[in-house]
């Protein structure tokens, strides 16, 4: 089964500039009682956007109409704690291709790579540039060119490369599935699970 | 040749084939699963009109999202008994060993595991859930993945994983008086921050770690994912071999030394070199207690919140948010706050050690009369176990209730959830905004300062009552 390929994007973005952003925060613990992937972007951080009256809360900036865009920037440490791949499903759902971190937690890492959303580490520099450039004008067009492995400001024509891993980027652009690779091979864990017994 | 670290020989070992520029094939000895990771991944199987390719070496067990109370009656909130009753419904389909509701096994997996003797020493472990580095105790190599990841084993039993970066994290000498395993662990994400072990999988090293118990081991490895670690391992001894020995699923007889004869050659090698090492001494190590919200943010009892000046400036505004969310203020003493629920449960410390600790503290004393006290086992063998040993008298003479087991407060999807506002000391792992419900304000802790917290009704190093 194949994932939606992943092209180049150029979106404004939404600034999140919060630090340790956890999975918690991401998408609550009592949010994760469906059995489907489907649907929970509605409670893509649920807690910073509504209120206990289920009111959104006018300064969070998933209620704001100054930001939108499909590429997610977040403040250092994002993702960590639970394993929950619900929070990747919920930033996906919600309709970011993209988060944009200076450094990210391993589990969400490898959760947001195997659903098509591309994870883009920068350096705290050019993080706090894009953040600069956000808030200096909303409407700032950001590219992500996976295949360059660049991410750019177009307004001021700064870039940085960023790291993937190349096995983990032809699997993106192509749309290819790990589960597929892994069933091609089955006949081979067969054989080393026969090796070791 | 340089040698290798004890991780480097577990993962080296179930290496199935490696992608060139890419991660290893991954070999899984050991799947656990419960209701909330799975039911995605089921569904994926069944899409694909695949089976599940060896569903003799998964088990099921449902604890995040089940009641603690009246667990003999159908659950009643809809969306939990739907996906309790999934899993139950994909485990027979697809022939899995389910340890329900009721069943004598059922509890918390990564309590499970290890009472079950499932966990042993040297194999690859993993489960859609962070704290399965718990197992690490045991030296095997146990870690958190994510539902995808949860799929590609039920499809494949093998995982597509990059090897992480090894740590190993000394602590010398002897723990003192009133200082567990909690403060060992606590203590450790307190300097190295939880974004410290990012990118690495830690070995535990030292007279401090060889002097736990198996407990005490599987309490220090479970919080290796709040320092970012993927996981945390101890080389297996004595200690170990005893405590797996006559343990349900554990080898018997000869079986069971030959199988010790093998688990003596898990340790680094003398000359292994880590990409990281750290040192600390275990005199250095005081009752913790966590004072922000994140695991990061914990200092001895007996000191002070920091002051903003002793934040380094890029961070100066989250500890602001943090603490404002805490409704502290920097600078204060930690201790003497009122405290108004006290938890002791979860993967973390919902063991039987766990439950003496507490009752040995409170025997002959009471709860202070405005906290409420919840007290989960880990397990239905824990919660029996308790009973037996005549805790369950103890804690109730104290004031306190033993629930039934699941994961409970710790992450509140069930209904226990502390209230909004309300400050509870938990002797959980995590201490994230709204972790134990909505405005919840957390402070993570050992059993022992959990129970101290709980009869003088505020925050207490235990050892000025012991």
């Amino acid at each position: 089964m194949s994932i939606v390929k992943f092209s180049t994007i150029l979106s404004t973005a939404v600034p999140l500039p919060i630090e340790n952003v956890d999975t918690d925060q991401i998408i609550p613990a009592r949010f994760l009682k469906a059995t489907t992937r489907e649907g929970f972007g509605e409670n893509l951080f649920r807690d910073w956007r509504y209120d206990k009256s289920g009111q959104p809360k006018a300064d969070f900036v998933l209620n704001s109409s100054t930001y939108s865009g499909s590429i997610l920037v977040g403040g250092k440490n994002f993702g960590s704690g639970s394993s929950r791949e619900h929070a990747a499903w919920a930033i996906h759902d919600f309709g970011f291709k993209v988060v944009v971190s200076s450094f990210f937690a391993d589990i969400f890492k490898g959760n947001a790579l195997n659903n098509g959303l591309l994870p883009v580490q920068v350096s705290e520099k050019f993080l706090a540039r894009i953040f600069q450039s956000i808030e200096d004008d909303s409407a700032t067009l950001i590219k992500v060119d996976l295949e360059k492995q660049e991410i750019s400001l177009k307004a001021s024509g700064a870039s940085e490369h960023f790291d993937i891993n190349p096995y983990k980027k032809k699997c993106l652009i192509n749309g290819y599935d790990d589960i597929d690779y892994l069933l091609s091979i089955k006949e081979k864990i067969a054989q080393f699970e026969v090796s070791r017994a | 040749m340089a040698g290798k670290t004890l991780f480097d020989k577990i993962w080296d070992a179930h290496v199935v084939n490696e992608i060139k520029e890419g991660p290893s094939v991954l070999y899984i000895d050991k799947h656990l699963i419960h209701e909330v990771t799975s039911p995605q991944a089921f569904a994926g199987i069944d899409q694909r009109g695949i089976s599940v390719f060896r569903p003799q070496h998964t088990v099921a067990t449902p604890d995040h999202n089940v009641p603690t109370v009246d667990q003999h009656l159908p659950i009643k909130e809809e969306l939990s008994r739907f996906q309790v009753n999934k899993l139950t419904e994909n485990c027979e389909k697809h022939g899995i060993t389910l340890y329900g509701l009721n069943h004598p096994y059922h509890g918390i997996v990564h309590v499970i595991g290890p009472e079950l003797g499932i966990t042993q020493p040297g194999m690859t472990m993993v489960c859609g859930d962070s704290h399965t580095s718990t197992h690490g105790a045991f030296g095997s190599v146990a870690f958190g993945i994510g539902t995808s990841e949860v799929e590609m084993v039920l499809a494949t039993q093998c995982i597509l994983q990059p090897k992480p970066r090894k740590m190993r994290i000394n602590v010398e000498g002897e723990l003192s008086k009133g200082v567990t395993a909690k403060d060992v662990i606590l203590y450790i994400i307190s300097k190295i921050s939880t974004s410290g072990g990012t990118g690495y999988f830690i070995e535990y090293a030292g007279s401090a770690i060889r002097g736990l118990s198996m407990e005490g081991r599987m309490t220090v490895c479970n919080m290796s994912i709040e320092s970012g670690a993927r996981g945390g391992l101890i080389a297996p001894d004595e200690t170990t071999f005893q405590y797996i020995k006559g343990r349900e699923f554990a080898p018997t007889g000869s079986a069971f030394d030959r199988a010790v004869e093998k688990w003596k050659k898990l340790k680094s090698d003398d000359e292994a070199v880590f990409d990281k090492e750290l040192h600390y001494d275990a005199a250095d190590i005081e009752p913790m207690i966590t004072y922000g919200t994140n695991p990061g943010m914990g200092t001895k009892i007996s000191s002070n919140i920091p002051t903003v000046e002793d934040i380094e400036p890029g961070n100066r505004e989250s500890y602001k948010k943090s603490l404002s969310y805490m409704d502290f203020e920097a600078g204060t003493p930690i201790a003497g706050r009122k405290v108004d629920y006290v938890f002791v449960g979860s993967c973390t410390n919902g063991r039987i050690e766990d439950l003496r600790e507490v009752a040995d503290f409170v025997k002959g004393r009471r709860k202070a009369d405005h906290i409420t006290a919840w007290i989960v086992p880990g397990s239905k063998q824990v919660e029996k176990q308790a009973h037996e040993e005549g805790i369950t008298g103890i804690l109730e003479e104290a004031g306190f209730k033993l629930r039934q087991p699941g994961c409970s407060a710790c992450l509140a999807m069930n209904d226990d959830k502390i209230p909004e506002g309300k400050l509870a000391v938990a002797t959980s792992n995590r201490n994230f905004e709204g972790r134990q419900g909505p405005g919840a304000r957390t402070m993570l802790a050992s059993p022992l300062s959990a129970a101290a917290a709980a009869v003088a009704g505020i925050v207490t190093d235990p050892r000025s009552i012991l």
